[in-house]
């Protein structure tokens, strides 16, 4: 039986303060963001506190992005051995063999899969299934409905998550990535009824993601959510929170993860 | 020298940094001449299977992997599709010949209990052949990365060198004379799949 997964995501944009430079953000809410320090670096660390996988995001849409991204996790995989995912950005199937070909294990894909549905059965069959992993950010829109936003959370589509995720599914997606935009960096835990709900919907995967501030609120994404993995930024930003100290407690309460000593 | 099939699918860079982090000569072989260069091969994959064997065969490697593997029984390991490939036969979308090295077939993960997943995506515990030289030095139950949706089924009980459980004993490993092949991923599974690697680097079957 597969353990559950904690996942660092590591968010990455041009440095304010030098435009060559790409460095690791957290957010809140997709707005605000503070940056962080060193990908490669922060990387190694979460290696060396046994996180069971990495993922990459790109938030900054410049023009280079997916040349900036392929150095980062070329220069990643020198180092890290455990499974990597990549996202932000993407736009075609040249991407994903770029990226693939630098050290990603998996792309995630938001955006382009909206626009273009058929992108997803293109990929999954090129790649295979387990490559491809579909971002759904989510939100409630100004009436109050769930709708999956695209484009770093700027733009509404007609989508509710849940409809989506059953329909990624059937076009061939291996895994879905949930974030609920307006938990992220809020660090008051995540949105476990979504969470729950697209979990017992799809046979897929699901990592959720969006506002974890204490581990009980992995516990939370296992136990009520069924998430088969949680994600976390800002959490794991925070150097008074570590791998070790919340592995124990999320084990602690019943979930099976990995213990790695 | 460890010699790393290229037949133009998968991720072979994390296979290659692998190597290449333990201080091992490690090379990418894009022509089936240079399998004759190499004491060691790593046949690694992901992907479908109808992909890899169509292109094994037309990038002309079968021939090169018989004379290499099979007749001069260099030290061969298959990583997680490059596992796959050495079974008989597949049937993941449709039915599809292997190399043919192992007596077995490749079959759908079908899971007991319906609310697992299928892709199988994580970390799961392997159980293994205590004698197996690959586990050298690894705890009892070490925790291994895997991503899979299809299966090795040998057929010869005493092929199979390590499993883990999915409701029922999935393979996990497989090893006959000289061909050692994991469904996991020893290069994305940490200090314990390099310990793994360092292993089938001095492994002298």
């Amino acid at each position: 039986m597969s353990k559950k997964r904690l996942i660092p995501k590591l968010q990455l944009r041009t440095s304010r303060n030098n435009a060559k430079k790409v460095v690791l953000v957290v957010t809140k809410q997709f707005n605000e963001t503070i940056e962080i320090g060193d990908p490669v670096s922060q990387a190694k660390i979460f290696q060396a506190q046994s996180a069971d996988e990495l993922i990459f995001i790109n938030i900054d849409r410049n023009t280079n992005g997916i040349e900036m991204l392929a150095k980062i996790i070329n220069k990643v995989s020198e180092e890290i051995f455990m499974p990597i995912t990549v996202g932000g950005g993407i736009k075609t199937v040249e991407d994903f063999r770029v990226l693939l070909s630098n050290g990603a294990d998996k792309i995630s894909i938001n955006t382009i899969a909206v626009k273009n549905p058929e992108f997803i059965t293109i990929t999954s069959e090129k790649y295979g299934a387990q490559c491809v992993v579909i971002n759904i950010d989510y939100k409630k829109n100004a009436n109050g409905d769930y709708k999956v936003y695209i484009n770093c959370g700027q733009e509404e589509t007609d989508y509710h998550p849940l409809d989506w995720a059953i329909k990624v599914e059937e076009l061939g997606a291996g895994e879905l990535l949930l974030c609920n935009i307006d938990c992220d960096g809020m660090r008051g835990g995540l949105d476990v009824d979504m969470t729950r709900q697209i979990s017992e919907a799809v046979s897929i995967p699901v990592i959720t993601s969006g506002g974890c501030g204490l581990a009980e609120h992995f516990v939370d994404g296992f136990l009520t959510g069924k998430a088969d993995a949680v994600a976390a930024g800002t959490f794991f930003a925070h150097r008074d929170q570590n791998f070790m100290q919340t592995r124990s407690q999320i084990k602690n309460s019943g979930v099976n993860i990995r213990m790695h000593t | 020298m460890v010699g790393i099939v290229d037949y133009g699918m998968g991720n072979l860079l994390s296979v290659y940094n692998a190597f290449d982090y333990l201080g091992v000569d490690v090379k990418i072989c894009k022509n089936p001449e240079e399998l004759s260069t190499v004491d060691r091969i790593v046949i690694p994959g992901v992907g479908a299977f109808k992909d890899c064997i169509t292109r094994i065969k037309s990038t002309g490697f079968v021939d090169a992997l018989n004379e290499e593997v099979i007749k001069k029984a260099k030290p061969t390991m298959g990583i997680c599709l490059g596992m796959q490939v050495m079974a008989s036969k597949s049937f993941e979308g449709g039915e599809f010949e292997g190399l043919g090295w192992f007596d077995a077939n490749v079959i759908k993960l079908t899971p007991f209990d319906p609310t697992l997943r299928i892709p199988n995506i994580g970390w799961n515990t392997i159980n293994y052949e205590k004698s197996c030289p690959l586990f050298k030095g690894l705890p009892n139950h070490p925790d291994f990365y895997l991503v899979h949706s299809f299966y090795v089924k040998a057929n010869q009980e005493t092929d199979i060198v390590a499993t883990y459980d999915y409701t029922y004993p999935v393979t996990a490993s497989i090893l006959k004379d000289n061909i050692f092949a994991s469904q996991f991923h020893p290069e994305k599974s940490q200090d314990y799949g390099l310990k793994m690697l360092d292993n089938f680097i001095n492994w002298k079957p």
